[in-house]
């Protein structure tokens, strides 16, 4: 047994070197001279300030924006670091809401956003993704259907027409990869940004 | 279920079948300790490792010795790895300024990496440093993942060899397994996911300002190297809290897919090596017939359960199946896909909150884990847990037509059977047991987070978890408590290890046996008859041990959710 002492922290000091140091230091070098943007988390500019990700997702609440999914991802309570309080699309703190199948905390959080939803758009089925919050609380996209049914909000709030808006989106949704993998969606940011240029190029 | 989801799953489990054979022939070259590729760049390297390790790599080891170098070789990998989580506020690569994780927080932590379970007690972007997520994590997530493939090869050697005291050399196996399996298919890897969208960058967290003028603070970090080896390694433990389901862990479909691959490919590799070994591949294509067929029919449940989606929501006239949880861009099918695969396998790894998993459809990952992760399961773990269950199914299959049990050229006696049985057995003690404790302990119970019988899953599913060193969990239990952290390291420990020593005696029991040759009277193991007995034995065994359980959580949820109960 003593004769397996010496291999055993050689074997580990070494073999630890390799992949906890050489590798993965090695892979971020090479990740930065090959794929630059993404190895620093895809970040976009607008006027030399990052003003998000394209792959995380981020808060809208403004009605001349599309709005993203719902999001259970928290911070911890300025006024007691023990406690939590809520802080939708926090990229620093992943996860989703856990609420199981049976919880009337879910049923009743999504029967309220589902009312709130009808009022504003009484013509269309409420789409599932809208109402339902992310694995990861950070999803950067919403179902095309999920997309159109908020046209008609923001084109009032934007005093655009809707077959406008709706152009605009049709136009950002991505599909299904070779047809096959993955679902049809739309990243909320990406299409925020094509409407505040859109916006700006047009009369109002 | 729409016919391109269908699609999606066949044309997995295909890619996951060409894989198998290429693979395992490359792993059965390596070892061999026969010449590969890599040889002229890689074997410098090996062989400046056994001569500073005093290492002769001809000398093979008898059972015991090889069970003992691993063992050793857990004890100081734990060591490093807990004084790391320690040490992080003092250590360089800590942008953030993490301070030093709680004594049984680090605990846990280096138990659940060391086993190859990465159960995350911690969320990984608001808890570790760079540096732990590299050198504690990712290097532990590369020796996991290599001592679970070399136990299962030493035990291929136990059936292929005959009347002889050794099983090959620990060192020799872990270091080739490192060298030449793992780290050239991360390398590619990693990359493959960085052009996918994963960052990997030593900087601080981005600070943005949103559209709408509002502060979001971006976690970045060495992400692409952790989840190559978390995937293929079939370890699980994400860089950040919500693991595969956060963005940066898995940026498109096509990330998904690939990840969802190589979550089965060494596994299903190795159950060709297995054939190889042995002398007929049939044996090793028999054994994988067996994972298909219970990992196809899990499959179909969970997403024909997750497409039905939740009864109360229905209601509200939602459609389009269970979204509570998904992430859009993988949907149901691919979600419900990776929530089975990363069971069957221990990997643990998620793309979903399964918590959020409509009873049914968070059943079968509970089942898959408590069934020891034998469908295809973790690297090496699987098919040792596999080869287990084929004991017992040779013997009762012995016992039935009277006569004594024999698989691929070994008699199976009394010896190997009270082995298999041992490690099969302690799996169940530690879940039901833990389980038991911490449903009528008040202080557990207040770490639930879902009333009525889901609450009940949520402490099953993490002890099943622990044991069966998966890491998925149903993430509404909070775990980071004094009891968890404790109750669960030692299921995780106990799952790990009490599967392994039994199964090291069998490899060394059988080695030591003349090899008989088949008769008239032996059971092909080749067929679908075998393949049909194993099935029946895994699900017997099985359904005997955890139904109860099964019936106290998901069933009674299931029951209460078509009945429109609310808790």
């Amino acid at each position: 047994m003593l004769r397996e002492i010496r291999p055993a922290i050689v074997i580990l000091l070494a073999l630890t070197l390799i992949t906890g140091l050489l590798y993965p230091l090695a892979i971020t070098g090479a990740a930065g001279v090959l794929f630059p943007s993404q190895a620093q988390g895809s970040l976009i500019e607008r006027n030399g300030t990052v003003i998000g990700s394209a792959l995380i997702g981020q808060e809208f609440k403004d009605d001349k924006y599309f709005h993203g999914r719902p999001s259970a991802t928290t911070a911890p309570d300025p006024a007691d670091a023990s406690k939590t309080v809520s802080a939708p699309y926090n990229a620093a703190n992943s996860g989703g809401s856990n609420l199981g199948p049976t919880s009337k905390a879910l049923i009743d959080r999504v029967k309220e956003d589902v009312d709130k939803l009808k009022a504003e758009n009484p013509s269309a089925a409420v789409p599932v993704d809208l109402v339902t919050t992310t694995a990861s609380g950070l999803d950067p996209d919403i179902s095309p259907e999920a997309a159109l049914f908020q046209v008609p909000r923001v084109a009032k709030a934007r005093g655009l027409a809707e077959d406008r808006v709706r152009q605009i989106v049709t136009a950002r949704v991505e599909g299904r990869l070779a047809g096959l993998l993955g679902e049809p969606r739309v990243n909320v940011l990406a299409l925020n940004l094509a409407l505040d240029s859109a916006s700006s190029k047009e009369p109002r | 279920m729409t016919l391109i989801g269908w699609i999606q799953i066949l044309l997995f489990c295909a890619i996951i079948v060409a894989l198998t054979k290429p693979l395992g022939w490359y792993m059965t070259r390596v070892f061999n300790g026969e010449r590969t590729f890599l040889s002229p760049i890689l074997r410098p390297v090996e062989a400046g490792l056994y001569w500073a390790g005093g290492i002769n790599e001809e000398h093979e080891q008898h059972w015991l010795t090889y069970t003992v170098a691993m063992l050793l070789f857990h004890v100081f990998g734990f060591l490093v790895l807990y004084a790391l989580l320690r040490l992080q506020a003092l250590l360089p690569y800590n942008p953030q300024d993490q301070s030093a994780v709680a004594q049984d927080l680090s605990f846990n932590t280096a138990i659940s990496f060391i086993t190859n379970t990465n159960w995350q007690n911690y969320g990984g972007e608001s808890t570790l440093s760079y540096l732990v997520q590299m050198l504690g994590l990712t290097h532990q997530n590369f020796l996991s993942a290599a001592t679970g493939i070399v136990l299962a090869v030493a035990l291929i050697r136990g059936f292929s060899r005959a009347s002889v005291r050794t099983i090959g050399n620990f060192w020799v196996d872990v270091t080739r397994c490192t060298l030449y399996v793992l780290l050239p298919l991360c390398i590619v890897y990693a990359l493959f996911l960085v052009w996918q969208g994963i960052p990997q960058t030593l900087g601080a967290y981005v600070d943005a300002t949103t559209l709408e003028g509002a502060k979001q603070q971006i976690a970045v970090g060495p992400v692409a190297s952790q989840v190559a080896i978390k995937m293929l390694g079939t370890n699980g433990g994400g860089f950040f809290n919500a693991n595969a389901a956060h963005p940066f862990e898995n940026p498109t479909a096509l990330s998904n897919f690939v990840q969802m691959i190589s979550i089965f490919a060494l596994g299903a590799g190795l159950t060709n090596v297995f054939g190889r070994m042995v002398g007929n591949q049939r044996q090793g294509w028999a054994i994988l017939a067996v994972m298909g067929v219970l990992f196809v029919v899990g499959v179909g449940i969970t997403y024909w359960a997750e497409a039905s989606g939740i009864t109360g929501l229905n209601a509200l006239g939602l459609t389009g199946g269970n979204m509570e949880g998904k992430e859009v861009r993988f949907g149901i099918v691919a979600s419900a896909l990776f929530a089975v695969i990363t069971t069957a396998a221990s990997c643990g790894a998620v793309n979903a909150m399964h918590d959020s998993f409509t009873a049914l459809g968070g059943m079968i990952p509970l089942i898959n884990m408590q069934l020891g992760e034998i469908i295809v399961g973790g690297v090496g773990a699987g098919l040792y847990g596999m080869l287990l269950f084929v004991v017992l199914t040779i013997f009762v299959a012995g016992l039935m037509v009277g006569r004594t049990p024999e698989y691929v050229g070994k008699k199976i006696e009394s010896r190997e059977v009270k082995m298999a049985m041992l490690a099969i057995l302690v799996l169940p003690l530690m879940y039901l047991g833990w389980t038991a404790v911490a449903v009528v302990l008040p202080s557990a119970v207040a770490s639930i987070a879902n009333p009525g019988p889901h609450g009940f899953t949520e402490v099953l599913y993490a002890y099943t978890s622990a044991t069966g060193n998966n890491g998925s969990a149903f993430g509404g239990l909070s775990g980071n408590t004094f009891f968890y952290n404790l109750t669960l390291a030692s299921a995780m420990f106990v799952g790990r290890f009490f599967m392994i020593i039994p199964a090291m005696a069998l490899a060394g029991s059988l080695a030591a046996k003349k090899s008989v040759p088949p008769s008239a009277g032996t059971l092909p193991t080749t067929g679908p008859l075998f393949v049909g007995l194993v099935i029946g034995v895994i699900l017997i065994i099985g359904g005997l041990t955890f139904f109860p359980a099964l019936a106290l959580g998901p069933i009674a949820e299931h029951l209460a959710m078509t009945a429109n109960a609310l808790f």
